[in-house]
C-alpha cells in the first residue's frame, strides 16, 4: 500500500538478526525487521513487549523512530480515535518518497477519505457479493479441480496467488487474459528493491506507472458507457466525488494499487495461512471434517491466527499519553495488529488455532474505526468458498514441507508452501 | 425487565428480553439473534450490528452521536433509521422496541 515507494535507497536488506529479544536491552528491541518475519522470528519480540512495555518507543529503525503499540485493547483505542492519530500521507512504517508520491483514501482523514471511500465501498459489500457468489464458487471449483494429483506442489502459486488474481479481475471487470499483470503489479508495489522481485527503485516506478497507463484505457472505456457497471473502475469513473480522479493520476494510480494490493496480498495469505495452521493443529482439522458448519468461524479464527498484514502505522497529531507513555505530536505510531491478536488477556491460548474460538471474530486484522477494512466481507467469502470446496474433495492438504516467508513487516505472507493432496 | 423484538431480513420477529443498562447489541448476542455479527464487542468501531429501527420508534431511540455517526457514514445500505445497537441502552422507556436487522452487516 503505501510501501508502495518507500524505501530508502540506502536501505540494506538485512540477513542477521537477534533471535532471543530477552538478550537485548530493552531500548534497543524492534520489531520492524522484515528479516525477522521471514525467519518467523518475530514472535518473542511481540510477548516482551506485550508483557514488558507495551506501549514501546525505538529510537532507531530503517524506517527511523517510532513507537510500537502491542496491546489489543490500546491498537483498538488508537484506531478508533483518528482525530488524535491520523492516517494522512501514510499507513505504514514506511514514508512515501517525496518525489513519488501516491495518495489513497486509506491514507486519508474525513472527510476525503470518507468522499472516496463511500464511492468504492459498496463493490465489496455483502449484496454486490452475494450476487457474485456463484460465480466466484465456479471459478474456485475451475481451480480446486485443475490442482496437481499425486504430487507436491505450491499452494501460494497454484491455488493463492490463482485465486486472489481471478477474484480481483472480477471485481475490476479487468480483461481475463491479461489477469497476471494484476498480480505482478500487487507484487511490484509492496517489495522492497533488491528482495528478487525488482531489482531497483526505477524498475518499480516504471512498472507502477504501466499499470497506471494500462487503467487509464478501462477508466477512458468504462467513463463513456452510460450504464455504469458493478466494477471499480466504473465506479470510480463515475462516481460524484472521484470522477474528476484522472486528472491527479497518481491518485487514481494510490487508489488503485491500494484496491489491488488490498484484495490480494491479505486473502491470498490467509488462504495459505489456514493451511499451514490446520496442519499443525491436526485435531482441529479432524474438528473440521466432523464439523463443517464450522467454517464462518474458522475463516474469522484463521484470519486472526494468520493476520496478513502485521501492522498499520499512523501520526500522532497532538501530544498524547499512551499506557503511561507521552507520545509526541508528529510521532509514528505503529499498531502491530500481529501481536493484538495473541494477546492472551483477550485470546486465551492465543498462539493456537481454535477453530471454534467463541470469540474469534474479535480480532483486529481488519482494523476498527473508520479504516476498518472495506473488503473484509471479500476475504472471507473466498476463504469460506475455498473451504467448503476442499472439504468435499479432499482428505486433507497436507504440507509437505517448510513455508517460504516473506521479507516484511508489513505484508506478513507467504512464497511458498510445498504441499500435496491427499484424496477422499 | 424490558422487551425488544428483532425482525430477521426474512420476516422471522424474535422478541427477548434485554437487561436496563446494556445495549441492544447485547440482548441480541446473548439471546443468540441472528444477523448481529458485533465483531468490535460494542465499541462503536466495527458497524457490524447495524439495525434499523422501527420508525415508531425513533423519537424515543434518538439520533446517532458523532462516532457513530462517522461508522454508519460509511454503510451504502444506511437509511434515515439506521443505528448501530451497540449504541442504544436498553432502558425501561425502550420496552416493547422493533428493530429490524439488515440482510447483510458490513
Amino acid at each position: 500500500m503505501s510501501e508502495a515507494a518507500n524505501t530508502q535507497p540506502e536501505f540494506q536488506i538485512q540477513t542477521e538478526y537477534v533471535a532471543d529479544p530477552y538478550s537485548l536491552p530493552l531500548e534497543e528491541v524492534n520489531p520492524a525487521q522484515g528479516v525477522l518475519f521471514q525467519n518467523d522470528a518475530h514472535w518473542p519480540y511481540f510477548e516482551r513487549l506485550r508483557k514488558e512495555d507495551p506501549v514501546h518507543f525505538t529510537a532507531e529503525s530503517e524506517f527511523g523512530p517510532y513507537w510500537s503499540v502491542t496491546r489489543y485493547e490500546d491498537i483498538k483505542y488508537v484506531d478508533m480515535n483518528h482525530q488524535i492519530f491520523s492516517s494522512e500521507g501514510g499507513i505504514t512504517l514506511a514514508d512515501q518518497d517525496e518525489d513519488f508520491q501516491l495518495p489513497m483514501f486509506i491514507a486519508m482523514d474525513p472527510p476525503k477519505h470518507d468522499e472516496q471511500r463511500k464511492v468504492v465501498a459498496p463493490v465489496a459489500g455483502p449484496r454486490n457479493l452475494a450476487a457474485l457468489e456463484p460465480q466466484i464458487r465456479e471459478r474456485v471449483c475451475n481451480i480446486l479441480d485443475s490442482l496437481p494429483r499425486n504430487e507436491d506442489f505450491n499452494w501460494v502459486k497454484h491455488l493463492s496467488i490463482e485465486l486472489t488474481t481471478q477474484m480481483l479481475a472480477t471485481l475490476f471487470d479487468f480483461p481475463f487474459e491479461d489477469r497476471y499483470k494484476l498480480t505482478r503489479w500487487s507484487d511490484v508495489a509492496t517489495a522492497p528493491p533488491g528482495t528478487g522481485l525488482v531489482d531497483s527503485e526505477e524498475q518499480r516506478r516504471a512498472e507502477l506507472l504501466e499499470c497506471l497507463e494500462y487503467f487509464t484505457g478501462l477508466w477512458h472505456e468504462r467513463a463513456k458507457r452510460d450504464e455504469p457497471g458493478n466494477d471499480l473502475v466504473s465506479m470510480l469513473a463515475h462516481g460524484e466525488s472521484t470522477r474528476d480522479m484522472l486528472s491527479r493520476p497518481m491518485e487514481y494510480l494510490g487508489n488503485l494499487i491500494l484496491l489491488i494490493v488490498g484484495g490480494n496480498d491479505t486473502t491470498r495469505n490467509s488462504l495459505t495461512g489456514g493451511v499451514l495452521a490446520l496442519n499443525q493443529f491436526p485435531d482441529e482439522y479432524e474438528k473440521l471434517r466432523q464439523h463443517p458448519e464450522l467454517i464462518p468461524n474458522m475463516v474469522a479464527e484463521i484470519i486472526r491466527w494468520q493476520t496478513p498484514l502485521a501492522h498499520m502505522r499512523r501520526r500522532a497529531l497532538v501530544d498524547t499519553e499512551l499506557g503511561g507513555k507521552t507520545i509526541k505530536a508528529g510521532d509514528k505510531v505503529c499498531m502491530w495488529y500481529v501481536s493484538g491478536n495473541r494477546d492472551e488477556e483477550v485470546f486465551e491460548n492465543a498462539d493456537r488455532l481454535v477453530i471454534d474460538r467463541k470469540n474469534a471474530r474479535q480480532h483486529v486484522s481488519f482494523g476498527f474505526g473508520i479504516h476498518r477494512c472495506m473488503g473484509n466481507r471479500v476475504g472471507e467469502m473466498q476463504l469460506r468458498i475455498v473451504w467448503e470446496e476442499l472439504l468435499k474433495r479432499f482428505d486433507k492438504v497436507e504440507v509437505v514441507g517448510e513455508p517460504k516467508r516473506v521479507y516484511s513487516a508489513f505484508v506478513k505472507g507467504y512464497a511458498e508452501l510445498p504441499v500435496r493432496l491427499i484424496e477422499r | 425487565m424490558p422487551k425488544i423484538t428483532f425482525i430477521e431480513h426474512d420476516g422471522t420477529e424474535r422478541t427477548v428480553e434485554g437487561q436496563v443498562g446494556l445495549s441492544v447489541m447485547r440482548a441480541a448476542i446473548d439471546n443468540l439473534v441472528p444477523g448481529i455479527d458485533a465483531d468490535c464487542g460494542g465499541e462503536c468501531s466495527c458497524a457490524t450490528c447495524h439495525v434499523y429501527v422501527d420508525p415508531a420508534w425513533m423519537a424515543k431511540v434518538g439520533q446517532p452521536g458523532e462516532r457513530e455517526e462517522s461508522m454508519l457514514d460509511l454503510n451504502p445500505e444506511r437509511e434515515s433509521n439506521s443505528r448501530l445497537s451497540c449504541q442504544i441502552p436498553v432502558t425501561e422507556e425502550l420496552d416493547g422496541l422493533v428493530v429490524t436487522v439488515p440482510e447483510f452487516q458490513m
